[in-house]
């Protein structure tokens, strides 16, 4: 039931550690996880442009790094795609603008439990402290991909970086699991007691439904990581056999896990286990996160698309069920992953029709977003432009699943550039348009003043063309069978004939890369010197503009809030203007 | 902006499917007997995305241009949505993906669950960092017993997979670094790995599959043409997985019985 009491009443505080750093305010701690991603994002990027320059230029010389050596490649590789996944794209979305905006777009002063949401913004903030280590330790950081596949990530003398750099890759995101259950349960509590008066749950914005059905899907896929995270860290260190089975010779040393509990007990040897559980383990993980990822977006785009449109969003139950319907089949699907992997092939039917289900609620809201747009009038402003490219990209990185989710196209494709080229147009690059269209869309209110359009617009266009020319080629590789991990092309014949294709790919990310600094320019430069944003500068209908710009400490001033109409009501006819604000008096009939 | 936005997504559209289009890069050519069909139902899917792709982007690109807003554009059609359109769109996008999912699990059960055919030429394929073994179990049709204590990957072959070679037999085995195959007959792999899994990857076999330590996993194709076939890794499995890659060598029965009788004779 919503409520309208408040739980908490605190007090504005008043001192700066308070205030900045160990903060209880959700709008605070919203900028601090966003902050946090945005310092993890550049660092990913930075790996992939080394990656991209060692894979056509492998003996270019980097300065402060040298030459890149294969095994250097994979670890950049297993720690780009572990940050870019766990620091960017579900925290940044989620945590970062679901912390900030959940609570007041569904009118409550804060989340409902503000020192629970503390510590979880500074246990995921010593989670990345901890990966961010593993690159110093002595054997560098692991290379065992972020899919972390045993038994190359649970022996340790199974290649560089798997010694104690694999023991803080686990440890990191251990950690960054108990946080992330922490984060979930909050807002899946603020969104069930402290909705408004007036906000029925077929009133909250889509936003409002996709940071709460993502929040469920975490509290419970995160568990299961952080459990197969600790059995990993077991078989590493303990002698314990979850992952390793027995009679295994790594370069003519038997599968022997040296130190354990002490020194004298040392030489346990592995006996019994079973690398497919942890492939099970991870990808029932595994696969609830990139909804994790991308959901957030959604609700995004289907914010923004209705305001920008000034048209209500098409079929709000249509998109409502399809989110629902999206986190439930997410639930079922994990073993598309594993199709080639020895696990039986009867499954594979399961696994493979359930995914093919998973197509249509998202063709759903693809539909129902066209839809939005047809007879509105568009306002082509940059949150609106990354909203369409999100669009775009989603339906590009759509489209590629049916092939994957057949198990017998998915002999040719697995494991080859093909499958880098979907999860990177579907999770990866729209999440992050996603991410930016949510920049520029809230940091008016956030920041109290307006982001530049003109670069906004050049930053939109170079990033939407140089995304597309930088992951759409991986397609045409992986069909003419180019593996993906591999450092070098040099040694397989037919793959060297495909290395003119990485060439262009690796100029384009060059351009693309660049181009997100005017992104970082446009965002610290307006914080100082862009133009005062009005209270309602896009002339939204949601809870969070129709608060002062920047919200007070406790959202709405003192003021409780009643809801009179659902989200999206713009150019209702009869109204005196083209958007009626979810606050407004109900004397115009609306849903 | 909305011209720009209509140009550069039709602009992506276009170039994007002409690369798929005139095959630019493409499946390699097909070589044994499921390549057909698995390309037949890889035509199939990526005729249908495609014009799923190139509907729904142009689709995009005109309505953002079309209902742009400027100072003539007609007034906004206030409308919550259409529930018979989304029944429609629902139904027509669960036949379409469900059905292709049946189309294309009939060659994926014709491969994998009939067991291999009694006269299949035996080959045990062993993956290792890195590199790939090959076993014939000889003529007695039996594989020797192996041992991770007697594994000695520096000495190569037999010590490299630890054959356990007092054992009678092993007497016959044969271990080969590339693998010879005879033309249009089936082959019936045991793949194991003995250290981290790898994964047998023939492209123009339009076969994959992961070897996995403590598995001995068993798979069936059958070669169609004669010619070497470059067979890489798949699974990331170390610092050298980028050369872990071997050769196939699809040869005539003929050729493929004096290979094999050469390689007996090398150990007698």
């Amino acid at each position: 039931m919503a409520t309208t009491a408040p739980v908490h009443v605190h007090a504005a505080p008043q001192g700066f550690i308070r205030r900045y750093v160990f903060s209880l305010d959700h709008k605070v701690i919203g900028i601090q996880y966003y902050f946090l991603a945005l310092a993890a994002v550049f660092v990913g990027m930075f790996l992939s442009l080394l990656m991209r320059i060692h894979l056509v230029w492998p003996t270019a010389q980097i300065p402060l790094f040298g030459e890149i050596k294969p095994e250097t490649y994979l670890t950049l590789l297993t720690m780009h795609g572990t940050i870019m996944v766990f620091f960017v794209l579900t925290t940044a979305p989620q945590s970062g603008f679901g912390n900030y905006f959940l609570p007041i777009q569904i009118g409550a002063p804060d989340m409902a439990f503000p020192v629970l949401n503390m510590l979880s913004f500074w246990t995921t903030f010593v989670a990345f402290v901890v990966m961010i280590a593993a690159f110093f330790v002595a054997g560098g950081a692991p290379l065992h991909g972020w899919t972390g596949y045993a038994p190359l990530s649970a022996v340790p003398n199974s290649g560089p970086g798997e010694a104690l750099g694999a023991d803080l890759w686990i440890v990191s995101i251990a950690i960054f699991c108990i946080a992330s259950l922490m984060g979930a349960l909050n807002f899946i509590t603020t969104v069930l007691d402290l909705r408004a008066k007036g906000m029925t749950m077929m009133r909250m914005p889509l936003t409002v439904w996709a940071w709460f059905i993502t929040a469920i899907l975490g509290l419970l896929a995160f568990g299961v990581l952080l459990s197969a995270g600790i059995l990993l860290l077991m078989d590493r260190n303990l002698g314990t056999s979850f992952f390793v089975p027995g009679g295994l010779n790594f370069t003519g040393q038997l599968t022997v896990t040296p130190g354990g509990l002490s020194p004298s007990t040392t030489n346990f040897t592995h006996h019994g286990g079973s690398p497919l559980l942890w492939q099970h383990l991870f990808w029932f993980f595994g696969h609830p996160e990139v909804y994790i990822a991308i959901l957030p977006g959604m609700g995004v785009a289907s914010q923004l698309l209705s305001t920008f449109s000034r048209k209500p969003i098409f079929g709000y139950k249509a998109m409502v069920y399809a989110i629902m319907a999206i986190g439930i089949l997410g639930f079922v699907v994990w073993g598309h992953h594993m199709f080639m992997s020895g696990m039986s092939p009867y499954s594979a039917f399961a696994f493979s029709i359930m995914t093919m289900c998973i197509g249509v609620p998202s063709a759903i809201k693809t539909f129902n977003w066209l839809g939005t747009l047809w007879h509105g009038r568009i306002r082509l402003q940059t949150p609106m432009l990354f909203a369409i490219g999100f669009v775009s990209l989603f339906v590009s990185g759509g489209l590629s699943g049916p092939f994957l989710a057949q198990p017998v196209l998915d002999i040719p494709l697995h494991d080859t550039y093909f499958v880098v080229g979907h999860f990177h147009l579907i999770m990866g690059v729209a999440a992050i348009f996603g991410i930016f269209a949510g920049t520029y869309y809230w940091f008016p209110k956030m920041f109290g003043r307006m982001m530049n359009e003109r670069l906004g617009q050049i930053h939109f266009l170079i990033t939407l063309l140089g995304t597309y020319a930088i992951f759409m080629p991986m397609h045409y590789l992986g069909l003419a069978g180019q593996t993906r991990r591999y450092s070098q092309f040099t040694e397989v014949a037919y793959q060297t004939k495909l290395v003119p294709l990485q060439t262009f790919m690796t100029y384009a990310a060059l351009i693309t890369i660049a181009a997100q600094f005017l992104f970082l320019i446009n965002l610290f430069w307006s914080m100082r010197k862009g133009a005062k944003a009005s209270d309602n500068p896009w002339e939204s209908t949601t809870l969070e503009w129709s608060t002062a710009t920047p919200p007070p400490h406790d959202n709405f001033g003192g003021q409780t809030p009643v809801v009179s109409h659902g989200p999206y009501e713009y150019s209702v006819p009869g109204a005196p203007r083209d958007f009626i604000m979810q606050t407004d008096p109900a004397t115009t009939a609306t849903h | 902006m909305g011209l720009a936005l209509l140009v550069v997504i039709w602009l992506i559209t276009f170039v994007s499917t002409y690369f798929f289009i005139a095959k630019t890069w493409w499946l390699p050519h097909g070589a044994s007997t499921s390549a057909a069909f698995i390309d037949g139902q890889f035509t199939l899917t990526f005729i249908l995305m495609g014009i799923v792709f190139v509907a729904a982007q142009l689709a995009l690109g005109y309505l953002v241009w079309k209902f742009r807003d400027r100072p003539e554009a007609a007034p906004v059609e206030y409308s919550h949505g259409n529930t018979r359109l989304e029944v429609i769109w629902t139904t027509l996008t669960a036949i379409l993906f469900i059905g292709l999912n049946l189309m294309g699990s009939r060659v994926w059960a014709n491969e994998r669950f009939a067991p291999a055919s009694p006269g299949a030429v035996q080959v045990e394929v062993t993956g290792m960092q890195f590199a790939w073994y090959f076993r014939y179990p000889g003529p007695d049709g039996k594989y020797g017993p192996t041992s991770a204590k007697l594994m000695d990957a520096s000495a190569g072959s037999e010590a490299a997979i630890g054959l356990d070679t007092g054992d009678p037999s092993a007497k016959d085995d044969v271990v080969a670094g590339v693998m010879y195959v005879p033309v249009g007959r089936q082959v019936d792999l045991t793949l194991r790995a003995v250290d981290v899994i790898h994964s047998f990857f023939v492209p123009s076999f339009r076969f994959k599959q992961d070897a996995v330590p403590g598995l001995a996993i068993h798979m069936h194709f059958t070669p169609t043409e004669i010619g070497d076939y470059e067979m890489a890794c798949a699974e990331l499995c170390g610092l050298g997985h980028y050369k872990m890659h071997g050769m196939v060598k699809v040869v005539s029965q003929q050729d493929f019985d004096s290979w094999l009788a050469a390689r007996e004779a090398e150990k007698q």
